[in-house]
């Protein structure tokens, strides 16, 4: 084969013996850089960045107090999403989500122990000195049963329902709430100076990153979501692709939100791990392309090939 | 010895005309081509900004016009990067480039792709704004419904910086050093046979 | 009515170099049927789709075979 006569066959896996061209790669690299840079920094002063301030429990509590607290309420008899979890945050029978008859949410165990009573509730209104009615209520509470709990807070949340917000403290109709209403308004109190924001954050250490809880307290309420769903990022709205504002997101996510948006998985109650578990299969199957028969010849059916690489079949197919 | 069999074994597969060839062949002639290099020269500006926002700490990019600035080269060289990235994909898939004994090219490049998504995924954690506060609230759903989450924990702001700065940035450059090298090893895959070819191989007696 | 200053956060310090745009306002999204995506992510996707196709049909300059 002469070298200026390209194989119409080429061995694939040998060294090309057909025609070459000079080819600077480093002066391509270099062009690559300096056009990949000028066009990123193009973007940058056309369009810049976003950057939306966090939601802090203060704003929350200030801004939707009625919300606040009745979440607060729940978190404190243990009626609330976070409470009922199950792991890595506590142990609750019947959660755990399950791939078939796998429940590795389960297997996992408990890492992060919250008791949303306690770390949300008692332990950051503990920590509030020279409150003598507040310590006595708290004392009055932890020392009740576990019924003569529940039934003062449930006296209080639906006593919410009637309630009137004065300075971001609620007022309720008269009803018996016993301890739980001035430990709820203590907390309202607290969260709205910024208080409970950094109890939860530095409840044992004064070095901390691990913002789990106040975390795990904002996305309980509906104030968080309704942010959210504002910038158009909840599951329903295909919101794993969306950024804040008018910025593109993280388009390349498509496949994975796309999933929660059908049948089965938009009403299913293992959606999450049912979803990770296809995506995984699909991300294994795209790795492993080259070894799927039927996938591994489809671009030779397709045949765009033959206009990436039309100065070659023209050359080779030309001189037969 | 052992740093004469390594170094014989390393020249032998990578010759000084392989790992910086000045001729490719004839058939290396398509626009597609380009997207591989684009996507590695937006991975040096992604890295590059980084290591400059890495520099004054995470409070920068909130606090100064010029840490704005840069934290806005991050963002936008990450687009490029997957924008150029996902064009690559395309066109190396439609040339079948993993044939030929190159299946060790598509697979690194494959996996690449979906750890820098993991990578990306731990970038819009460390922002410190609504958009990381509302991803680490979903994204803990996901990961703990498989058990990831209990030891992988994206409200934990700290370990998901580290992961974002020095962990997975040093798995991307590696996979990308090996799926380079890997590519000048083997050479760029060459087309699929042509029709005269299976057309004369038709015509031969069986 | 949102807090659109407190949404954002003045910067503190240091001088601020507005975009040319502002894409910080709320985003228009395309719908169909039970798709939905934003317009900034369409045009994302739409480009990419451009530029693979430019790049497959867009001659290459000539380079000379070597002898």
């Amino acid at each position: 084969m002469s070298p200026r006569q390209p194989n119409p066959a080429p061995l694939e896996s040998a060294d090309w013996d057909g025609p070459y061209i000079r080819y600077d790669l480093v002066k391509e690299f270099v062009v690559a850089l300096v056009v990949v840079t000028v066009l990123i920094v193009l973007l940058t002063v056309l369009f810049s960045s976003p950057d939306d301030r966090p939601v802090t429990i203060q704003q929350w509590s200030r801004t939707d107090p009625a919300g606040f607290v009745s979440t607060a309420v729940t978190e404190l008899d243990g009626s609330s999403e976070v409470a009922t979890y199950g792991p890595p945050y506590n142990h609750t029978p019947g959660t755990g989500q399950k791939i078939g008859p796998l429940n590795l949410q389960s297997a996992a165990g408990v890492h992060f122990p919250i008791d949303t009573a306690r770390d949300f509730v008692l332990n950051p209104l503990g920590s509030i000195p020279g409150n003598a009615p507040l310590a006595g209520a708290l004392k009055t509470y932890q020392a009740a049963p576990a019924a003569q709990q529940k039934s003062w807070t449930d006296a209080y949340t639906k006593g919410l329902d009637s309630a009137t917000f004065t300075g971001g403290v609620p007022q309720l109709p008269p009803g018996d709430y016993g301890p739980v209403a001035p430990m709820m308004a203590s907390l309202a109190g607290m969260a709205q100076t910024g208080g409970l924001d950094g109890a939860l954050l530095n409840a044992n250490q004064f070095y901390q990153t691990n913002y789990t809880k106040p975390l795990l307290f904002l996305s309980g309420g509906d104030y968080f979501e309704s942010r959210a769903e504002e910038q158009h990022l909840l599951g329903e709205q295909w919101g794993m692709m969306n950024e804040t504002g008018s910025y593109p997101g993280q388009v390349w996510l498509w496949l994975y939100t796309f999933w929660y948006q059908v049948a089965p998985f938009d009403t299913s109650e293992n959606a999450d791990a049912q979803v990770w578990a296809l995506m995984m299969l699909l991300s294994l199957a795209f790795i492993c392309i080259p070894v799927i028969p039927g996938l591994r010849s489809l671009p030779r059916h397709l045949g765009v090939h033959r206009l990436i690489w039309r100065d070659h079949y023209r050359r080779v197919e030309g001189n037969s | 010895m052992w740093t004469e069999r390594i170094r014989s074994r390393a020249v032998g597969a990578l010759p000084p005309e392989k790992l910086l060839p000045d001729r490719q062949p004839a058939y290396v002639s398509s626009w597609i081509y380009v997207f591989g290099v684009a996507t590695i020269a937006a991975l040096l500006v992604v890295v590059g900004s980084g290591v400059i926002l890495g520099l004054k700490g995470p409070a920068w990019w909130h606090e100064s016009g010029v840490g704005k600035f840069f934290n806005s080269i991050h963002l936008w060289a990450v687009e490029v990067f997957f924008f150029a990235m996902v064009v690559h994909l395309w066109g190396k898939f439609f040339m079948g480039a993993w044939r030929g004994g190159r299946a060790w090219i598509w697979v690194t490049g494959a996996i690449v792709f979906l750890v820098s998504i993991g990578t990306a995924f731990t970038g819009y954690l460390s922002q410190q704004n609504f958009d990381s506060q509302w991803i680490a609230s979903e994204g803990k759903d996901g990961l703990n419904s498989v058990g990831i989450g209990a030891f992988f924990n994206v409200a934990d702001f700290g370990q998901m910086y580290t992961w974002h700065v020095i962990l997975l940035p040093v798995a991307v450059v590696a996979l990308v050093v090996g799926h380079v090298l890997l590519v000048r090893k083997h050479g760029v895959v060459p087309p699929y046979a042509a029709k005269v070819a299976r057309a004369a191989s038709a015509k031969e007696p069986a | 009515m949102r807090e659109m200053a407190g949404r954002l956060g003045p910067l503190r310090g240091g001088l601020a170099a507005p975009a040319v745009f502002n894409l910080n306002s709320p985003a228009h999204y395309v719908h169909w049927h039970f798709f939905q995506m934003s317009v900034a992510n369409v045009i994302l996707i739409g480009l990419m789709i451009a530029v693979f196709i430019l790049a497959l049909v867009i001659p290459f300059p000539k380079r000379e075979i070597e002898k």
